[in-house]
């Protein structure tokens, strides 16, 4: 365990963290109006038609495979009666499938951005940027993947990332990362896991917060909504006088 | 074919009336409207001259029989707009429910591209003033405002004005279809009309019920149906739900945008801008009292006719003791009463039956009436060479012009004809009833009598539609928290937003982090009249001079700026002006 390690693992998931959530708080309070999906469908829909759905649910499966991987403990799939072999086959079929999507998804979309005029004439520095991490984040999170079913073919064990990234993982929300364990990872899962928290960083100032506004709530709320006229205040607002609302 | 809910509301004692509620609602007088398109350049103006708006109208004009604005907007085989009826008598979103729409969020299956409006272009002016000295007149090329290349243009809002592109383009109107070929031939030759768009202001509004985030909402005190900027996020199924197209998304901001019904100042008492300078001086805006608690159900009745009578039958008389205590009950203001009393949109739509609804099969409830023209029928008349005033004439050229009935009972009561036939005979009957008065004869009663009005009513409707006061069209309440006193006041120059940094003169009024779009959108409200005022009458705002936002001008007089200074150095104001285009205002409707 060196420096590096300390610093990586130890150190850097909290400023990720505090970014996230700071960044977050700060962009909400002060940038509602650019919260917003940006949504290029008026410009180009049929390579979006079948983009955009397979990029997004192929992700919403790797991100629960992420969440399945690295919050439930081994001991516990155990306990039920799921044997490592079962565990490896579903998860690594799975998740290759998944990511699979993800990533034709991602590259159709990119291919979209950069071939259709108005497309990539909406295109920002700032989707650039989120682009090359995202990209770089499934492409390493998938070789991974390939990698440990690679090895798994060959006859051999690959590395369990439930032993070491997801002890370590877990370790962070008890103020308490096990640094060692994830000192001891392979090399390309420490690359996912870094391109993963530049992409927390990244997510608050991007227009990945779309995703955090997913609009789960349209499923309970009545479908016509009223309001009120909003008091709106200002140098120049007068107290309601006689009125109603 | 009055339905349950339409004999209810003739006697309200049957049934204890539900939660009262108001809405500024409009009626357009067709037989008005020349086509002349001032309506949409000044609402433009107001609104939508801003980037990522380029082909947005919330007013437009089409011709009918014609495509429409976007192309075929009423195909709802289609654009799948609006309400459906189940075979259980539930009322269910057309382009699908909750859980359909959650999973087809990714990409809307659909949503109208931009080529179904139109590509908005701009011309390269500059090589009009920098080609070099030559035999060949120098043009300006049209450029695309989407892409920046050079386009084009194949299509626009009105591109079929006056039928334009000839029976190719008209036969490509949905409603022509759905009468078939032969009648849309001899329908062709016999009749044109213009037909001036604003959103509805539904009283079951299925854009805001496609909304995911919540973001669209009917304002409970006025009816004014809102896209809050804030809390929109861009899903664009908004775009998809309403059956008139009149929700866009701003393709900048990311955000649906909508006509608005001038809300800042019909807050104050002044009409809509559309309304104020309608050359026509055909509209007519003022307050229906409405009975919440039945909305749904009248907009699930079974038979698609009987939609017209339903929603009469949800509006409450504004006269009747009950309807005022039940109002009173749920606070609508005494003002608001009063006013709904002189309401002139309740008298065209209910007291004299001759204003009506825009697509009632849509199963919004749209509260944008219109009177169908009788001019064709007329000029039919005068054409053969007969009496075009005279009743007896009018009554069966009505009866005999079915074409044209037809088609206007297709967009006006989902085809049932007799509605447009009565609201059309009173029409005529106005017509010759005022014309005896006007030659000195005696008045006769029989001409009101034949169409179940009395010559009362006859002269008062044609007070409202021939003599057309602009007190009479325009009866608007001002919202509470502002009182009387405001009106008039708000004579003005230069726009609200262009403080210093502020969003007009190419800021958001702050540091810009993610763009062009983001940021705080400024509101659009009646307190920032208050702020403009003591803004312009204060010092400091010398860039603003030559500038005019019709959004808050009354129409009274004209203010400084309106036309440009005569005489000497009239450059002056100008030159310290920004160049035009630097980051126009965002986000006004909230
Ligand atoms: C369940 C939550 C989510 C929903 C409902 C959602 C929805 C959407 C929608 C509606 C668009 C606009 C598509 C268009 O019309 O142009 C979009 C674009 C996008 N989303 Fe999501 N999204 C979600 C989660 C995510 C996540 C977690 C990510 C990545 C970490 C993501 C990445 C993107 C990207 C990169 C685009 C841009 C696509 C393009 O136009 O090139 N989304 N999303
Ligand atoms: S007409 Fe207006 S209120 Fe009605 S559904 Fe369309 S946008 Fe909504
Ligand atoms: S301004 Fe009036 S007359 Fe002119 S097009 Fe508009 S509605 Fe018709």
């Amino acid at each position: 365990m060196t420096w590096l390690d300390q610093a990586l693992w130890g150190v850097l998931p909290y400023l990720v963290l505090l970014v996230l959530i700071g960044g977050t708080v700060w962009r909400y309070r002060f940038d509602k109006f650019g919260w917003t999906t940006r949504s290029s469908e008026l410009y180009e829909k049929s390579i979006l038609r079948i983009a955009s759905p397979l990029f997004h649910f192929g992700l919403l499966v790797v991100i629960i495979g992420h969440v399945v991987g690295l919050a439930v403990p081994k001991s516990w799939t155990e306990a039920v009666g799921v044997s490592d072999t079962m565990y490896h086959v579903m998860a690594l079929s799975l998740g290759i499938v998944a990511g699979v999507c993800t990533l034709v998804g991602i590259a159709l979309l990119i291919y979209r951005r950069r071939t259709n005029g108005p497309v990539f004439s909406a295109t920002t520095v700032n989707d650039k940027v989120m682009y090359l991490v995202l990209v770089a984040a499934i492409v390493a999170g998938l070789a991974t993947t390939v990698l440990s079913a690679g090895a798994d073919l060959a006859g051999g064990h690959g590395h369990d990332y439930r032993v070491t990234v997801s002890v370590w993982f877990r370790g962070i929300w008890i103020l308490h990362p096990d640094v060692a364990a994830m000192a001891a990872a392979t090399p390309a899962f420490k690359l996912h896991v870094l391109i993963g928290m530049a992409l927390f960083a990244l997510f608050p100032f991007s227009r990945l917060v779309h995703a955090f506004s997913a609009p789960v709530q349209y499923l309970f709320r009545p479908y016509i909504v009223y309001r009120s006229r909003d008091p709106i205040p200002g140098r120049a607002s007068r107290p309601a006088q006689r009125g109603w609302g | 074919m009055a339905t349950a809910a339409g004999q209810a509301a003739q006697a309200p004692g049957a049934r204890p009336i539900g939660r009262v509620m108001a809405q500024v609602a409009m009626v357009m007088n067709l037989d008005k409207c020349i086509g002349c398109h001032t309506c949409s350049v000044t609402c433009k103006q107001a609104w939508t001259n801003r980037s990522g708006v380029e082909y947005v109208w919330f007013n437009n004009v089409e011709t009918r029989p014609g495509q429409g604005y976007p192309r075929q907007y009423e195909d709802q085989d289609k654009w799948r707009g609006g309400w459906r009826r189940t075979a259980g008598g539930k009322l269910k979103l057309r382009a699908g429910g909750r859980l359909k729409k959650l999973a087809t969020i990714f990409a809307n299956p659909v949503m109208p591209s931009i080529r179904d409006y139109y590509e908005p272009w701009t011309y390269d002016y500059e090589s009009l003033i920098t080609a070099p000295l030559g035999d060949d007149m120098p043009v300006a090329r049209p450029y695309s405002l989407i892409s920046g290349e050079p386009m084009k243009v194949e299509w626009s809002a009105n591109w079929d004005d006056n039928l334009a592109g000839g029976p190719e383009i008209a036969s490509g109107d949905p409603i022509a279809r759905k009468l078939g070929e032969k009648v849309r031939f001899s329908f062709e030759e016999t009749f044109m009309f213009y037909l001036p768009r604003i959103c509805e202001h539904c009283l079951n509004p299925s854009c805001v019920a496609s909304c995911p985030s919540g973001a669209m909402y009917k304002r409970a005190e006025d009816g004014i149906v809102l896209v809050d900027q804030e809390k929109c996020r861009g899903w664009r199924m908004c775009v998809t739900g309403c059956p008139y197209k009149k929700v866009y998304f701003n393709h900048k901001t990311g955000k649906a945008e909508k006509c608005t019904l001038c809300y800042p100042r019909v807050e104050v008492g002044m009409p809509t801008v559309c309304s104020e300078t309608c050359v026509g001086r055909l509209r007519y805006l003022g307050v229906i009292l409405y009975d919440v608690d039945r909305v749904s159900e009248a907009a699930a009745v079974a038979d698609e006719h009987d939609l017209y009578e339903a929603q009469l039958g949800v509006f409450l008389d504004p006269e009747d003791p009950d309807v005022r205590a039940a109002a009173r009950r749920d606070g609508i203001p005494d003002r608001w009463l009063e006013s709904a009393r002189r309401s002139p949109v309740y008298a065209l739509a209910k007291r004299h039956k001759v204003a009506l609804p825009l697509h009632p099969e849509y199963r919004t409830m749209p509260m944008v009436w219109y009177i169908p023209p009788l001019s064709p029928v007329v000029d039919a008349l005068t054409g053969t060479g007969h009496d075009g005033e005279d009743a007896g004439n009018l009554f069966g050229a009505i009866e005999s012009l079915r074409i044209p009935a037809e088609y206007l009972a297709e967009l006006f009561t989902a085809g049932d004809v007799a509605p447009v036939n009565a609201s059309l005979r009173r029409l005529a009957a106005m017509r010759s009833y005022m014309r005896r008065i006007n030659l000195g004869e005696e008045r006769d009663e029989t001409i009101a009598a034949a169409v179940g009005m009395r010559g009362r009513d006859i002269e008062d409707m044609y007070r409202l539609l021939a003599l057309a006061k602009y007190e009479d069209r325009y009866v608007i309440p001002t919202a509470y928290g502002v009182d009387d006193a405001d009106r008039g006041v708000i004579e003005e120059v230069g726009c609200s937003l262009d403080t210093d940094g502020g969003p007009g003169m190419g800021g958001m009024g702050g540091p810009i982090p993610f763009g062009e779009a983001s940021g705080q959108p400024p509101p659009a409200s009646v307190e920032t009249f208050h702020a403009l005022r003591e803004r312009q009458t204060s010092d400091g705002g010398g860039h603003l001079a030559g500038r005019v936002n019709l959004l808050n001008w009354d129409g009274n007089g004209t203010p400084d700026g309106l036309f440009p200074p005569s005489g000497s150095g009239g450059g002056g104001a100008a030159a310290d002006r920004p160049p035009d285009g630097a980051g126009a205002p965002e986000g006004g409707a909230r």
